[in-house]
């Protein structure tokens, strides 16, 4: 017998069960297709304002702009503003290529993350009222490297991608990878990194980035 | 087995635990957890209501176990996964290192794993020549010191910033000497720039779970530095490490745990990386692992399902039980001697290692419900502490005078006209005796109570005798 079958063998003699009695098996492939949710907290209700007072609570940086053709002096603006270098390393997402960036002072790189990225910028896949929480995805478009690589990590949110609560972004998922399937990645951050294991002290900036900057586009109908 | 290590020198642990006044200075800063706990679940009218379903949640997985996992497998595989089931702790290894043999790894990084101590994965690591790189900033810390950790969530608790210093200076030996590292910054900077490396470097990372998705076959690891993540997207091989009671059936169930993780553990409405892993590198990704394993360990879970015991196995691992407990907090995680610490491993470790090796833990509570309170499963702990003593007992496990002395009781409390007769005796005289002060600090027989606290003085009547006085009074009244 190989571990496997011993480990269910050992699970179903403790339940006392064969595993193949009806009512069970049906009582779990109906959770796995309806997915039901549970407890969903009013507070995400609250949209974007609430976004905004829950990401900033965590420590992340917030600013507007009116349209993505402003995204480009907001985070080169940002840079200057803190000292900082003016590069960035950016993936595919054709809602970044389109942008006007030679309008600005930046040095523009693309791709994923060797280690040596100041800063970078992702487009998220959905943003999560309820925490502040942003969501981004793995792929060409928008590196995993760059989210936990970069010191300072800049975020572009649009309006219509913000959503009230978790299950509201696994509903999306669903949609565009299809039921049962995921992302490889799916990286929820809220905030910047940071670590209290030197005696409970908060410090920021632990193994990822410093800084997380949320650029946000077009609230007000931009 | 191997899991408890001092477990059964507990009393000698506590004794030097509460005379080390570098730990007990340390362990202040462990009562923080209390107020931000509160203040995180005071913001959320839903929280006894997500309780409530989270509980719910675990318990229907839990009774669906088989058939959960056979989901779970699924998923994974189709994702172009490895799922490997180990029995017990030298299974779990054994594939771990036939997995490092086949990628000839020299260097393997590691996000915090519970599970990875478990099985003491590292020694195992050292043994085969393979360098084994904790980069949580507390298990690093601890790493450097030879030590196990001290709580499930914050493993180094019970250092102090004088220490990481020293651990640093000793370690770092290619850093300039006259470096500055006075303040708790410059000792995270330092062993971030010193971990990057590593990251970069390593063959193969390995992070615990703290859920396996059924619906989707996904690996969730919750952080705050981001070392879990660095830990699993930079080298060619992931490895995930989890026991089989991480089986949560959908996303939507990860949800509702997640809301009650993050504010249980630190008083965060979320932590800042909550990371869903499914599979390995697709075509297109410019980076992410090659391979993608799933090591199962069941390790006495298995059978925790049968009998009294199976509700421990609804423990996310918050650590909200130790922050909460007094006892805990008197002595920290070292002196429980095994991997867990605190009201839950004082439950889990006598399933794990056997009541003969765990047995003494349970007896470290003052059966005070705080641990019961705060458990956001809403787990039973003193309930089952209790268990294990009654089997403790019936094993002959507990010192004779304890059993000598519960022999005399039940001799009395069989016979209720004598037990009444002799306890009114004695109550009146110890009313008696102790009225001018209310308390003592010497009594026969007490010895161990009064070398550390004051016996309260009896009120001179037996609990029995002003019952019957006040329900007397009742019935006349109402006559």
């Amino acid at each position: 017998m190989s571990a496997r079958d011993e480990v269910f063998a050992d699970i179903r003699r403790s339940l006392r069960v064969t595993g193949a009695e009806a009512p069970r098996r049906a009582a779990v492939a109906d959770r796995l297709a309806c997915t039901p949710s549970g407890v969903i907290p009013a507070r995400g209700k609250g949209g974007a304002a609430t976004f905004k007072a829950e990401a900033e609570r965590a420590a992340a940086t917030f600013a507007e702009v009116a349209a993505a053709a402003d995204i480009p002096a907001a985070i080169a603006g940002y840079l200057r503003e803190r000292n900082l270098p003016a590069t960035l390393r950016i993936g595919a997402d054709p809602r970044l290529a389109a942008l006007p960036w030679d309008q600005t002072q930046l040095d523009v790189s693309h791709g994923a993350s060797d280690g040596h990225d100041l800063n970078a910028a992702s487009v998220a896949f959905a943003g999560v009222a309820e925490t502040g929480t942003l969501a981004l995805v793995s792929g060409a478009d928008n590196p995993t490297t760059l989210n936990f690589l970069s010191d300072n990590h800049l975020v572009v949110l649009f309006a219509e991608d913000v959503v009230g609560d978790l299950e509201s972004v696994f509903a999306r998922l669903r949609a565009v990878y299809g039921a049962g399937h995921a992302p490889r990645t799916l990286n929820f951050i809220t905030g910047p990194s940071r670590s209290a294991d030197i005696e409970q002290t908060l410090l920021f900036g632990a193994h990822g980035p410093r800084r997380l900057h949320i650029v946000f586009v077009g609230g007000h109908g931009g | 087995m191997t899991v408890a290590t001092t477990t059964p020198r507990f009393k000698e642990n506590v004794h030097e635990a509460l005379h080390d006044p570098r730990l007990q200075r340390a362990m202040a800063f462990a009562g923080n957890f209390v107020p931000r706990r509160a203040a995180a679940v005071a913001r959320l009218p839903e929280f006894e209501a997500l309780r409530d379903s989270a509980r719910d949640i675990k318990t229907h997985t839990l009774a669906h176990l088989d058939l959960y996992l056979e989901a779970y497998e699924a998923r994974v595989t189709e994702a172009g996964g490895c799922v490997h089931y180990a029995r017990d702790a030298a299974q779990a290894r054994a594939i771990f290192l036939d997995l490092c043999r086949r990628r000839a790894a020299k260097r393997v990084t590691k996000g915090k794993s519970m599970i990875s101590e478990e099985i003491g994965l590292n020694d195992a690591l050292e043994a085969h020549g393979i360098e084994a790189v904790e980069t949580d900033l507390g298990e690093y810390i601890i790493q450097l010191r030879h030590e196990a950790p001290s709580h499930i969530i914050a493993p180094a608790i019970h250092v102090t910033r004088d220490d990481v210093e020293a651990d640093f200076r000793k370690a770092h030996l290619h850093l300039p000497r006259d470096r500055d590292l006075s303040e708790p910054e410059t000792l995270l900077a330092e062993a971030r720039e010193i971990l990057r490396q590593k990251f970069l470097s390593a063959d193969i990372g390995v992070t615990g779970a703290n859920f396996l998705i059924a619906e989707t076959g996904t690996s969730i690891i919750v952080t705050n530095e981001g070392n879990g993540d660095l830990t699993q997207i930079l080298p060619k091989v992931h490895v995930v490490l989890a026991s089989l009671e991480k089986i949560t059936p959908t996303l939507d169930d990860a949800a509702q745990l997640l809301r009650v993780l993050a504010r249980s553990a630190t008083g965060q409405d979320m932590s800042v990386y909550t990371t869903f892993s499914t599979g390995p590198r697709r075509p297109g990704d410019p980076d992410g692992p090659e391979e993608y394993h799933v090591i199962l360990l069941d390790n006495g879970r298995s059978a925790m399902l049968a009998g009294e015991f199976s509700e421990m196995l609804r423990c996310i691992r918050c650590g909200a039980c130790m922050n909460h407990c007094p006892v805990y907090q008197a002595v920290g995680g070292h002196a429980y001697g095994s991997v867990y610490p605190g009201p839950m491993g004082a439950v889990l470790t006598p399933s794990l290692a056997g009541v003969e090796e765990g047995g003494q833990l349970p007896n470290a509570s003052t059966f005070c419900g705080r641990c019961e309170a705060v458990c956001p499963m809403r787990i039973p702990l003193p309930k089952m502490m209790r268990h294990w003593r009654e089997r403790e007992f019936e094993r002959h496990l507990e010192p004779t005078a304890m059993r000598y002395g519960l022999g005399v009781w039940a001799f009395f409390a069989k016979r209720p006209a004598l037990y009444r007769f002799a306890t009114g005796v004695a109550m009146r005289a110890l009313g008696l005796a102790g009225r001018r002060a209310g308390r003592f600090s010497w009594a026969p027989f007490a010895g161990g109570w009064t070398r550390y606290r004051d016996l309260a003085a009896p009120q001179g009547a037996t609990f029995q005798a002003r019952w019957r006085a006040k329900s007397g009074a009742k019935n006349g009244a109402t006559r």
